[in-house]
């Protein structure tokens, strides 16, 4: 039964495998399309969000639109959310994933995550103050919500023992936060920042430190990552870094200064 | 208690000689979160298709009656839930109701009353349900007037013909329609994830997440689904037979 399982397993994954074209080469596609298919997120303010009109706007379109001046061709956002980001690339559906995606080993298994990383940002919890939480263990037993697919939840309710109740998008998480369904919501830092001068989330604050704090990469198909389209990224990145790009964004999209970001461009100069 | 360690470890060398990732095997921390989304699963369904069924007989009954009121709130009971997509109508429930029903905690904090799973077990039952109102309404009008008259000819009060006579014929008709919408309510069950019910889909993607081993997980989640409907359809083929008058409908 077992071994008929794992076969059946196999065969699954051999036409999952199948089903991909030959890996094309990106770059030649899209100056051919003239069109720069980019993977970015749609509620994550001010990374990526919907302005009033429904448009997709942020510091990492921003950046998407940057990419597609430097190729001469016209940008294209798709949205995207944490647990199909990265089938999205694979499958082809979009050339560049600029998704707030934090840089893992496991995660460069899968793709081509581009060197070197363009922004880096931690995990925290936004807490109500009622529940006067002063420190991580104290979340013990206590419902956190959480996005689905964040590969931080499986941290925080191992390590620290939280009742991780997840959601699909931010949205869901917040209501869900704000009817009382949990006592705080985990998420990457950057996110909160926002919400610290909301007079809507006035009851809300961030306590902790924040934990985990890791680099965000862009990501190309892994099998393009060392061809020409992955080199063309690097160079752009790092680029953005020498020129200060990233840190003229930040301002822009009015993100607090990030540590990384001033560190990276001291070492470019 | 058996010693599983060997059937584990066996999964952690498949994993590394053939790159077979089925963390909920050898991962104590996965293998508990994927069994109790399994548990959560089955006791969503079993609850679910007894409180639906239950909801299509007295339903069933209710738009049988000379009342027009009972007969018309059970009417709009069925074109609501049975017009509308169910994820939309948890999301209602979940989002839209629950936000009037909270209370107040030891901690001074505002807590809701109905958890997400309770949610889920009275939006499914009842979505589940509306279609089965329907399923035995056709079981009831198959059987023949005569009978039904036959019974009011002996002295039987309308529920206790509908108790004794009508139902056990109508639900030898409604069993192969009844059927169907049961096994579309045990898959209809997976949709709970979407207001955070720790069920089967939930947890499976939360591993895939974590352990990038999608393929595997999708495997095993259709795996167990198909086993799942299979023992339901088993169960319910057994009955059918079990219940079979001969000579009467197929």
């Amino acid at each position: 039964m077992l071994r008929r399982f794992v076969v059946a397993g196999l065969a699954a994954a051999g036409l999952m495998a199948a089903a991909n074209p030959a890996a094309a080469q990106t770059l030649d596609k899209i100056k051919k399309d003239g069109v720069l298919v980019v993977g970015s997120k749609a509620d994550y303010k001010p990374f990526g969000f919907r302005n009033p009109s429904g448009a997709i706007v942020g510091f990492e379109p921003d950046l998407a639109q940057d990419v597609a001046d430097r190729l001469h061709v016209k940008l294209q956002l798709e949205p995207v959310v944490a647990s199909n980001r990265m089938q999205f690339l694979q499958q082809g559906k979009i050339d560049l994933m600029i998704a707030t995606m934090n840089d893992t080993p496991d995660r460069r298994k899968v793709v081509g995550i581009v060197q070197p990383d363009y922004y880096a940002s931690g995990v925290n919890v936004f807490l109500v103050k009622k529940a006067a939480v002063k420190s991580w263990e104290q979340l013990k037993g206590q419902k956190i919500c959480a996005i689905q697919g964040a590969w931080y939840n499986k941290d925080i309710a191992e390590k620290y023992g939280a009742d991780i109740v997840a959601f699909k998008g931010t949205a869901e998480a917040e209501t869900a936060l704000q009817q009382g369904n949990c006592i705080g919501m985990a998420y990457d830092d950057t996110y909160f920042v926002d919400h610290l001068n909301d007079p809507k989330w006035a009851a809300y604050a961030m306590p902790l430190e924040s934990i985990d704090v890791v680099p965000w990469g862009l990501a190309v198909k892994l099998e393009e990552l060392n061809g020409p389209w992955g080199q063309f990224m690097s160079a752009t990145v790092k680029d953005w870094h020498k020129t200060g790009k990233l840190i003229a964004l930040e301002k822009k999209w009015k993100i607090p200064p990030s540590p990384y970001l001033k560190k990276m461009h001291d070492e470019a100069k | 208690m058996v010693d599983l360690a060997p059937v584990w470890d066996w999964f952690r060398r498949l994993h590394e000689t053939t790159g077979i990732n089925l963390t909920i095997f050898y991962d104590a921390f996965d293998r508990a979160r994927f069994l109790n989304g399994f548990l959560t699963s089955l006791r969503l369904m079993i609850i679910c298709l007894i409180a639906s069924v239950v909801i299509g007989v007295i339903g069933a009954w209710l738009q049988g009656s000379r009342l027009a009121l009972p007969r018309w709130l059970t009417q709009a009971y069925i074109q609501f839930f049975r017009n509308t997509p169910p994820l939309v109508q948890l999301y209602f429930f979940y989002f839209a109701l629950g936000s009037y029903l909270h209370t107040t905690n030891a901690m001074g904090l505002q807590v809701p009353i109905v958890s997400g799973f309770a949610w889920a077990v009275i939006g499914l039952s009842l979505y589940a349900g509306a279609f089965n109102v329907e399923i035995f309404r056709a079981g009831i009008e198959a059987v023949p007037k005569e009978t039904v008259e036959a019974a009011e000819a002996l002295g039987y009060s309308r529920l206790r013909a509908y108790v004794y006579v009508i139902l056990p014929l109508a639900f030898r008709i409604s069993l192969p329609a009844l059927n169907n919408n049961l096994v579309n309510l045990i898959k209809t069950t997976t949709i709970a994830y979407a207001i955070a019910v720790p069920e089967m889909l939930y947890v499976a993607n939360q591993i895939w997440s974590d352990e990038l081993n999608v393929p595997e997980m999708m495997n095993v989640l259709l795996v167990i689904y198909l086993a799942l409907v299979g023992v339901l359809v088993f169960v319910m083929g057994r009955w059918e037979r079990a219940l079979r008058v001969p000579g009467y409908t197929s």
